[in-house]
């Protein structure tokens, strides 16, 4: 049983998904997702304790051997996502409830329990596999899945946001799998170890150099690393609130990995930041949306809208640290791609617990909102807190190992501007405190009562977890400095 | 049983301070009056030691350090925090009285701090609690005038932090000691420290936000954050030979300006500015006479200028106004208040027998004795200068001198209470200087009261007595000659505004000039399915499909002509 773990993980959701279709009763169809997603996360628990005693687990698809068959890998650095991932679906799940029911009405919600399903499980697929085209086609499924997600939006510009991203997903994906392609027609192989070394034998040929550009480049555009982002503003606006909160905290996170995957397994470290000044390019760019971002979510009325651009601010937090390419810096950008999830998935359920109660988001429409719903608020303002890297927070310990590494790397005044855009993030959140407590309550505003319990204690869950990893940081910084130790270990 | 050393100091009032919204009325004026006495109560039960060590993220924490210079700090912060809620006792504003005691406790807590990182926490804590004291009085220019003050404040945390981080990477001790002014981790701290310090050219936020904020809200701003820099750098740089300068240019360009104000809480600021260069000199002068100098003179400066910016607080409260041309004579309408306004005159002008003199002595003993004669010699210019600004200037135009005809009554009692305990302590310490040098952290005996310092004292006021009489009699002191007077803290007010407005203004330029070229060129391309992308005219800020098309292929571009040059 615990050989078949791997294997299972992935399984179980995507065998829930056709079921979800065929329990139609009520929504039956979220207790199999609910279930689903639990079962793959006690799966992901048992997997990351294998992991952490040292060893690379290695399943093999169907009993054929690598690299003619599929094969499933798994080190420390996709435990450690795969943990991300379903942690936050898991607690996602019994807010999707009544946020859902809500936002998409009860008629055919099997529908949309199956996308996320397939979402989700495409996720897990791209994560745990060792195999590039698997890759690829886990990528797929994970993608169609997601933007089907997008359009069932309560607002209209739910589908244009959805197609705008089926355009430009797409693109990416057909980068990525160009890359492959362009890798087995080199090498003859698709298996990502065995391609490792044979890069390795082969050196730097030109058709690898085309390879490496082509999945960098797709890799970003999922990722939404500037200024391949615009599919995400739009997306993160529109889509159910619950959804939002599952792409944001979960999504691109996994595009992180697929790039750390690529950029330290795949391809050697001579060829990535040797050849090519790589670090310089991935460095820029990061700062470019990090500042970039966070100056146009200052301006934003959407509060889904701020916090989208605020993500694309923070996957350039997350970018950064993988450029210094130094074990503290992937050290650095892994605990930041954990907390990050945390912080920003929490906040996006609070503000779907505002939707669900005041209809809508606009932060004119939300003044006094702090004495009419205090738990909320409260719930986003800390939230907003960890945005900023207020100490005890999680996101002060992000910044403090990003500063680190920046130190470490020599890149000082780096550093320094890593704390300046901070600057920026004080500047949204304090919006947000100001519409929040310091109006007066409109006399016409209809009467408001706290969010229900069910979609309050998801809420404080993911909020509580990031003040609790601001404290604690065993579990974050402990696995996140052996997964990085493992991922250059290997290439040195 | 229940132990008052059981909370740390300043958490304890932080945290007592966030239940006064529980309390309302009467009740809530005697809790917060018993908040700070019972945290001072607590804070003598201490023992000299660290306590709570605690490992967060990797780092082991010292929040509370006890050692003989914090002590004096906190008692110190104690005794103003217990005066300034006596004397802001008939405010009714929820928010002013949790930012007041926050602030306080925060101040107090960063004293006590024993790392770099549980003081950045209180010192962004005191920034952010104390500007409201400045949003308090709900004006348009209140609320610039505190902004600007934030970014400042924040700014200085910012740089604390960096300079932190640096510091603890390359040295690898995250402990608040001292520390040599070389690499950027120090020099980052020592900025921010000086940006809280007033240094010259930083000091823009002090003469900027102090006058704004309310007639009680200044007597808590102009007790702790002045003060708590000079106890950051009497820690981490005492005896930094560059301190010296700077506290001289402090203490004589500042004297100038208070010359040139007509608006007496900001001659105040100014005052504040010159005590806080004499303490920035005695600092870097190093010697434990100079530290015990620069600590005692922080001790009486906060007595002293809570007395009188307490006064000013309550002619403002009482005429509506603290400008030097609107005022005069109240001496007949507010007896009492001229009173302490005399007294708090004498005591930073450091008239013997009065608490300034003491500390002042210290001191002035200090630099002759380590054969600064240059640094002596400016000292006594400050002396001069804050003696003809704040001694005579004050107390003549405000409740002497030319009779107005307003009808004007008495402070109301909390605030003569506030000034009357505060003028005892005055009185008190500057007749038994023994309560505060037994205090002091370095054990040395030192007698303020001979002969040689009293009459060089009395020379120096009585020349700068005899300088004002003239002036006054020539007119040469009329306000109305003084038209504009230009500082530093203009450039805060008006200068960043432009400059950021200039740069937002070229950034949007190009950002609308990149986005209708693209538009031009591609959405023809593209098509018109996005045209309609926006109704709220978000198409005007979410680039169409083709803009991200044609960035996939820039960068693409870039990858491969990287790769193969």
């Amino acid at each position: 049983m615990i050989a078949q773990l791997p294997a299972l993980i992935v399984v179980i959701p995507l065998i829930g998904a056709p079921l979800c279709m065929l329990v139609r009763y009520r929504d039956w169809s979220w207790t199999v997702a609910t279930l689903c997603t639990w079962a793959s996360f006690v799966c992901a628990w048992i997997i990351l304790q294998q992991a952490t005693s040292g060893n690379t687990i290695s399943y093999q698809m169907g009993g054929w051997a690598p690299p003619l068959g599929i094969e499933y890998r798994i080190d420390l650095t996709n435990a450690f996502v795969l943990l991300v991932v379903t942690g936050i679906g898991s607690i996602i799940m019994p807010y999707a409830r009544e946020s859902i029911r809500s936002e998409f009405g009860t008629r055919r919600i099997y529908f949309f329990y199956t996308a996320y399903l397939l979402c989700f499980c495409g996720l897990l697929g791209v994560t745990i596999t060792g195999d590039a085209f698997n890759l690829f086609v886990f990528l797929e499924i994970n993608s169609l899945a997601t933007y089907v997600l997008i359009a069932m939006g309560k607002n209209r510009r739910a589908l244009t946001a959805a197609y705008q991203y089926l355009i430009l997903g797409t693109i990416g994906a057909t980068f990525i799998v160009i890359g492959i392609g362009l890798l087995y027609a080199e090498t003859g192989t698709l298996n990502m170890y065995d391609l490792s070394n044979r890069i390795a034998e082969v050196g730097a040929s030109r058709t690898i150099g085309a390879a490496f550009a082509f999945l960098v480049v797709g890799i970003s555009l999922k990722l939404a690393l500037f200024p391949l982002h615009l599919w995400l503003p739009n997306s993160y606006t529109y889509a159910p609130s619950m959804i939002s909160a599952f792409l944001a905290a979960t999504a691109t996170k996994v595009a992180v990995y697929v790039l750390l995957r690529f950029l330290f397994t795949v391809f050697n470290y001579e060829l990535t930041f040797d050849a090519l000044p790589l670090d310089y390019i991935l460095a820029c760019l990061a700062l470019i949306a990090m500042f970039a971002a966070s100056t146009v979510a200052i301006f934003q009325q959407n509060l889904k809208r701020m916090l989208a651009y605020s993500s694309i601010a923070q996957i350039g937090y997350i970018v950064l640290g993988i450029s210094f390419a130094s074990s503290a810096g992937v050290t650095a950008g892994m605990v930041h791609l954990f907390n990050h999830a945390m912080i920003k998935g929490g906040m996006f359920l609070a503000l779907g617990c505002i939707m669900y109660r005041v209809g809508t988001v606009n932060i004119n429409k939300l003044d006094g909102i702090g004495k009419r719903m205090p738990l909320t608020t409260a719930a986003l303002i800390l939230g907003g807190f960890g945005l900023i890297g207020v100490p005890l927070t999680a996101g002060f310990i992000s910044k403090w190992y990003l500063v680190t590494a920046a130190l470490e790397r020599g890149w000082w005044p780096l550093g320094f501007l890593i704390l300046l855009s901070s600057l920026l993030a004080v500047i949204y959140v304090w919006r947000l405190v100001e519409a929040a407590y310091m109006k007066p309550v409109p006399e016409n505003a209809k009467v408001v009562e706290e969010a229900p319990g069910s979609l309050l204690f998801p809420t404080w869950f993911l909020i509580g977890a990031s003040i609790y990893f601001g404290i604690e940081t065993n579990l974050t910084v402990g696995v996140a400095m052996d997964a990085a130790k493992q991922l250059l270990g290997g290439l040195g | 049983m229940y132990s008052l050393t059981s909370i740390p100091p300043g958490l304890f009032i932080i945290l007592g301070a966030l239940l006064i919204p529980i309390f309302s009325g009467r009740t809530r004026n005697v809790f917060m009056l018993v908040l700070p006495t019972i945290g001072l109560a607590g804070l003598l039960q201490f023992d000299v030691g660290i306590y709570w060590e605690t490992k967060i993220f990797n780092q082991n924490l010292t929040p509370v350090r006890i050692d003989d210079l914090s002590l004096v700090f906190g008692y110190i912060f104690h005794l103003a925090a217990i005066i300034s809620v006596i004397y802001a006792f008939h405010i009714r504003d929820t928010i002013q009285q949790v930012a007041s005691l926050v602030y306080s406790g925060s101040a107090i807590g960063a004293v006590f701090a024993g790392d770099l990182i549980t003081l950045f926490v209180y010192w962004e804590i005191t920034a952010i609690s104390s500007v409201f004291l400045i949003w308090a009085n709900r004006t348009e220019r209140s609320y610039r005038s505190g902004m600007r003050y934030l970014v400042v404040q924040v700014a200085s945390g910012v740089l604390l932090l960096s300079g932190s981080v640096i510091y603890i990477t390359e040295t690898g001790s995250i402990n608040f000691d001292k520390m040599s002014l070389v690499g950027f981790g120090p020099i980052f701290i020592f900025v921010a420290f000086g940006i809280k310090a007033a240094f010259p050219l930083v000091n823009g936020w002090l003469h900027d936000a102090y006058p704004n904020a309310t007639a009680t809200g200044t007597v808590f701003l102009s007790a702790f954050t002045t003060k708590l820099a000079i106890y950051a750098l009497a820690r981490g740089f005492p005896n930094a030979d560059i301190l010296i300068w700077i506290g001289c240019i402090m203490a004589t360009i500042t004297v100038i300006y208070a010359l040139l104000e007509n608006d007496l809480r900001r001659v105040m600021t100014y005052s504040l500015n010159t005590q806080l260069g004499l303490m920035v000199i005695a600092v870097g002068i190093g010697s434990n006479l100079a530290l015990n100098g620069a600590v005692a003179h922080a001790f009486t400066g906060i007595v002293y200028k809570s007395l009188l910016f307490m006064v000013l607080g309550a002619v403002l409260v009482q005429t509506g106004t603290t400008k030097a041309n609107e005022l005069g004579g109240l001496r007949n309408s507010m007896p009492w208040t001229a009173a302490f306004a005399v007294i708090g005159a004498a005591s930073i002008s450091a008239f013997p027998f009065f608490i300034g003199f003491p500390s002042k002595s210290l001191i002035l003993s200090a630099t002759a004795y380590e054969g600064y004669w240059v640094v002596w010699g400016i000292l006594l210019f400050a002396s001069a200068g804050v003696f003809f600004n704040t001694g005579i200037r004050i107390p003549y135009l405000v409740f002497f001198g030319k009779q107005t005809d307003k009808k004007i009554v008495e402070a109301p009692a909390n605030m003569l209470v506030a000034m009357g305990i505060t003028s005892i302590i005055c009185l008190l310490i500057g007749i038994y200087p023994k309560i505060l040098f037994d205090l002091l952290p370095f054990n040395i005996a030192y007698e303020p009261y001979t002969m040689s310092h009293i009459i060089t004292q009395l020379q120096l006021l009585s020349a700068a007595a005899l300088v004002y009489v003239y002036a006054n009699n020539k007119d040469l002191l009329s306000n109305n000659k003084i038209a504009l007077l230009l500082d530093v803290d203009w450039f805060f007010r008006r200068g960043f505004p432009f400059i950021i407005n200039y740069v937002f203004k070229f950034y949007w330029k190009i950002h609308q000039g990149l986005l209708s070229n693209l538009k031009i060129n591609l959405s023809k391309i593209i098509g018109t399915v996005f045209k309609h992308h926006g109704p709220e005219g978000v198409l005007a800020r979410t680039w169409p499909t083709g803009s991200t098309v044609l960035w996939v292929a820039i960068l693409l571009a870039l990858y491969v002509i990287v790769y193969f040059v």
